[in-house]
């Protein structure tokens, strides 16, 4: 009798309240992401896949140096010098083994010229090691650049007060 | 002769291609609800909204291929999805789901049998299904789908008790076994079209009839013989493509069949407003009272956690019981004393 009170008291107090619960979170805003479809927009300052920059001619602002391949904990940058048209120096070959990168942005700070940025990119998976192994045209930005005039001046703003770009 | 044959023959089609959609679609509500119910968005790449879901798992699951365990008792592996699916089917045989027509200058009762004992009939297939759950708990030669198995047979008769007794009250009142008649006497022609439907005359006997109905199709919160957490996937476990298709098929037309049932039971089955002049719009009322039934069911699922065996056991036989008989004492003293 006690059992059979207690139970009809639960179906009309109890369990109302449950259902109100759980019908309250039917239309609320889902938490998960369609995401292939819709991607979230990364932080800023995300260090995804590098890329290299140019001088606003189009010539490459990589000099060859070899603090980047110095600074890089994980050894992952391997580069070859050569000297362009102009007699300047430039790399002929620059490589980044995305298997061994950890991603910590070394390369980035300790970089005097400002060529190479990690950038917002993050979907790179493949099914073989080899592609892992980026060169210089994987990562160079294209030459007339995209982007608007605008944006252009905002990436030299935040350029100046050491913010990374975004790619 | 052969009018008949033809009109029944079309109806049978109908009303079969309408319940496995409805199967097929129960299972896409369910996951959407579901999800929304726990922020996530459901399934949502098969066409608009996910909408061809479950028409994607239907070909996924025949192209899957069929594996039978060493140890099966292969006749009666082979026999206990059928037995579990058919009978949900056999169901919609004698729910009424129209007002009754004039098509093309034939009278058609929108019922494929109008069974004069209908809801017994109802009662008598589905605690048949049971036996497919237990035939293949035991066959599977598998110790979960044996632990399922068991725990479906006790679970189904602690519950079947409750379950006949729950509509005892209803049948008192209407004084027919006819689900045909059962409707017909919840019409109402005035503005308050759900004034006579039984549910206000038997709200407790709706509560057990509820109740009882989760329990019979193993549904969360009473799902124990597929316990996931415990029992891998209880039953059918050894199961795999279009056999576990029909499991899981039988049990959504099972939630559908307690449903159309309790809709035809306690809310008039296809009545409301607009039925006398537009016959054909039972149909929708009918479709949307059992959608409603369908949709408490899978919030009911998002809702609680799963019972423990022992307090299974003690809700249905110390408080469903007890409630039951009371209810059917009650309706009965009121029938024969004549208040109503």
């Amino acid at each position: 009798m006690n059992d059979m009170l207690k139970a009809v008291g639960n179906v009309f107090l109890k369990m109302p309240k449950g259902f109100v619960v759980t019908f309250k979170h039917l239309f609320k805003k889902p938490v998960t992401l369609d995401y292939p479809r819709k991607k979230k927009p990364m932080t800023p300052r995300y260090r995804g896949k590098h890329y290299l920059e140019r001088y606003d001619d189009g010539t490459e602002r990589c000099v060859c140096c070899g603090l980047c391949a110095a600074a890089c904990p994980a050894d992952a940058i391997y580069m070859e010098p050569e000297e362009n048209e102009k007699g300047e120096r430039r790399a002929s070959l620059y490589e980044i083994n995305l298997l061994r990168c950890i991603f910590c942005g070394f390369c980035e700070e300790a970089c005097p010229e400002e060529a190479i940025f990690l950038g917002q990119e993050y979907e790179f998976s493949d099914d073989n090691r080899n592609s892992f192994i980026v060169d210089k045209d994987d990562m160079l930005v294209p030459h007339p650049r995209k982007d608007n005039p605008l944006k252009r001046i905002y990436r030299r703003v935040r350029k100046v007060y050491g913010v990374v770009d975004e790619h | 002769m052969l009018e008949v044959i033809i009109a029944s023959s079309i109806k049978v089609v109908f009303v079969l291609a309408a319940v496995l959609t409805g199967c097929a679609y129960s299972t896409y509500l369910e996951r959407k609800v579901v999800g929304h119910l726990q922020h996530r968005i459901g399934p949502s790449y098969a066409g608009p909204y996910g909408l061809l879901q479950p028409i994607a798992d239907a070909v996924k699951l025949m192209f899957k291929e069929d594996v039978v365990p060493d140890k099966v008792e292969r006749v009666t592996f082979a026999l206990a999805p059928i037995i579990s699916f058919a009978p949900a089917l056999l169901t919609f045989a004698v729910i009424p789901f129209a007002k009754d027509d004039n098509v093309f200058g034939y009278d058609v009762k929108m019922v494929l049998s109008d069974l004069n004992i209908g809801i017994l009939f109802v009662f008598a297939i589905t605690s048949i299904g049971v036996y497919g759950i237990v035939l293949a708990g035991w066959s599977s030669g598998s110790k979960y789908s044996l632990m399922g198995g068991i725990r479906s047979s006790a679970q189904m008769i602690s519950y079947e008790v409750s379950y006949g007794l729950s509509i005892i009250g209803v049948i008192l009142i209407a004084n027919t076994l006819s689900l045909r008649e059962l409707v017909d006497q919840q019409a109402s022609t005035s503005i308050w079209f759900f004034a006579n439907w039984y549910v206000f005359k038997q709200p407790l006997g709706f509560l057990l009839y509820l109740t009882c109905a989760i329990a019979e199709t193993n549904r969360l919160p009473f799902d124990l013989p597929e316990a996931e957490s415990e029992l891998v996937a209880g039953y059918h476990t050894e199961y795999s493509s279009m056999r576990f298709a029909m499991f899981f098929i039988g049990e959504y037309a099972n939630m559908l069949a307690v449903s159309a049932v309790g809709a035809t039971l306690f809310f008039g089955g296809w009545q409301g407003p607009f039925v006398n002049e537009v016959p054909f719009i039972g149909m929708f009322w009918f479709a949307l009272k059992v959608f409603i039934f369908m949709f408490f069911y899978i919030w009911l699922r998002g809702t609680f956690p799963r019972f423990r065996y022992d307090q299974l056991m003690n809700f249905g036989w110390k408080v469903l019981l007890p409630l039951a008989l009371f209810n059917t004492m009650v309706t009965g003293l009121i029938v024969v004393k004549g208040w109503f």
